[in-house]
């Protein structure tokens, strides 16, 4: 049975817990390095990058995590998909360099610019749109060759995967709609 | 549209659980919050306990200090506003604070009415002591709670009150039945809608962080196993003698606050607290906690 993780060092961890439960996927806090051994694929929560970064020393070391997403899948929301990224200059911010492409953080303001907007789906062929809330949101400002983008929001990219990973820019487990964890979810089970 | 920006607002909340909240006052303490893994700080001139021996009237702090300490991180900048002073929380939107405090720690500026929050685009957070004051705050469009504690005090007493208070009330109210839940609400002065959401889901419909006493690493995981979902540490890193090694030390302390082996590792070898003083000890009249209505 497949199991996935949730990065658990602060953040919207279960948020994204409480969807997984909704889709009958067993789900798992991970907070420690060994328990990367025993996951199927790993969602980076929205939350602080520089957070999340100062705790990846000890319970759970950056190299192990980097370790486990060049190999598995991971699926980034807001900060998640900067850890999962390359491009930020500040060293209190690491990244995973597993997702290529660039992200430029706080990118729309501060939090009164936050806003939510329908985006549409590539990979539903429902058309019905999905309400994207954006919270002190990062952008994708430049994509590699091997990415794929899934959906825009004025052009841009907001959706982006390549062959193990997902990142959104904006907060999917903030929302009822749960089409892209099942998207991560099926991604998992098709290369296990 | 109402539900919309609220649905934002809580937005952000949600992005600040399992961290800390750290008050800062310059821009080199925010800086040390920021690199020892705070989610937020909170930008303030005097932290409360010095506005306790200070006396006076506390206000909004200088916009400049706020702009100088929103420049200096990338976390989330916080500031205070008086409970229904709304001029200084419209002050403090265009400054563009990611989330203003309606705080008692400050005087305040209405002994009768809070902010109606509504108004604003920006999120707030508002304190209490128990489930009544969290509900009305909650109406009046609080994106945030945080149970009051005891400020400045170093104390942690207080906090472990109003905790286990909002918790024992959301359990109350979920044993009732409808035709009880109306004179409840009337009991509480709080709106029936909200009391009706909370007995149905079991849990308040904002994240509810814990503040007032926090001094170490253990009040933390304290707080956090008692159902905060953040903290907030005020006096506690910069009145102690090592506010860096503390910082860190509480940061961690929260993420793993049910793991008494890190617990133990964090809390050892940390220089001494902040000195504090029991809350009992203060006359009823300079509690801050009785501030909000």
């Amino acid at each position: 049975m497949l199991t996935i993780g949730i990065l658990g060092i602060q953040g919207a961890y279960f948020k994204h817990k409480e969807i997984l439960e909704s889709l009958s996927v067993k789900s798992v806090i991970v907070k420690y390095s060994q328990q990367l051994n025993d996951i199927d694929g790993l969602i980076i929560p929205g939350g602080e990058t520089t957070a999340f970064s100062k705790q990846l020393d000890h319970e759970i070391t950056f190299d192990n995590l980097q370790k486990f997403a060049k190999t598995k899948h991971t699926f980034g929301t807001c900060a998640g998909i900067i850890v999962q990224g390359k491009g930020i200059n500040n060293k209190k911010v690491l990244q995973l360099e597993v997702l290529n492409v660039t992200i430029e953080r706080n990118a729309y303001g501060s939090q009164i610019e936050s806003f939510i907007d329908n985006i549409d789906l590539k990979f539903d062929d429902s058309k019905k749109p999905f309400q994207a809330i954006f919270i002190r949101a990062p952008k994708i400002i430049q994509v590699g060759n091997d990415i794929k983008v899934l959906a825009t929001l004025d052009g841009k990219p907001v959706l982006v995967e390549n062959k193990l990973h997902l990142g959104t820019t904006f907060h999917p487990e903030l929302t009822d709609d749960f089409r892209i964890h099942k998207y991560f979810i099926e991604k998992v089970k098709s290369r296990n | 549209m109402e539900n919309k920006s609220f649905k934002v607002k809580v937005g952000l909340a949600e992005m600040l659980k399992g961290g800390v909240i750290m008050d800062v006052t310059n821009v080199e303490q925010a800086k040390i919050a920021e690199d020892a893994g705070a989610a937020a700080v909170m930008a303030l001139e005097r932290i409360p306990s010095d506005i306790r021996t200070y006396g006076g009237i506390a206000r909004m702090s200088d916009p400049e200090m706020i702009l100088k300490i929103k420049e200096a991180v990338s976390i989330p900048v916080m500031a205070k506003c008086r409970i229904g002073h709304f001029a200084e929380a419209q002050i403090l939107e265009e400054i563009g604070v990611d989330f203003i405090d309606e705080s008692e720690v400050l005087t305040p500026a209405d002994e009768e009415n809070h902010i109606w929050k509504y108004d604003f685009k920006v999120p707030f957070v508002c304190g209490c002591r128990e489930i009544g004051e969290a509900l009305r705050r909650i109406g009046e469009g609080a994106a945030m709670m945080r149970t009051k504690g005891e400020a400045g005090t170093g104390d942690i007493v207080e906090a472990v009150r109003h905790m286990r208070s909002v918790n024992r009330g959301i359990r109350k109210l979920q044993m009732m039945n409808n035709d009880e839940l109306m004179s409840e609400a009337k009991r509480l002065g709080a709106p029936i809608s909200v009391i009706k959401e909370v007995a149905a889901k079991g849990k308040l419909p904002v994240p509810n962080f814990a503040a007032g006493g926090i001094a170490t690493p253990a009040d933390a995981s304290l707080m956090m196993q008692l159902g905060a979902e953040s903290v907030f540490v005020g006096s506690g890193i910069f009145k102690s003698e090592d506010p860096k090694s503390r910082a860190e030390a509480i940061v961690k302390a929260v993420t793993y606050y049910n793991d008494p082996k890190v617990l133990l590792e964090v809390s050892t070898g940390l220089k001494d607290a902040m000195v504090g003083m029991p809350a009992k000890s203060l006359p009823e009249e300079e509690k801050l906690a009785k501030r909000g209505w």
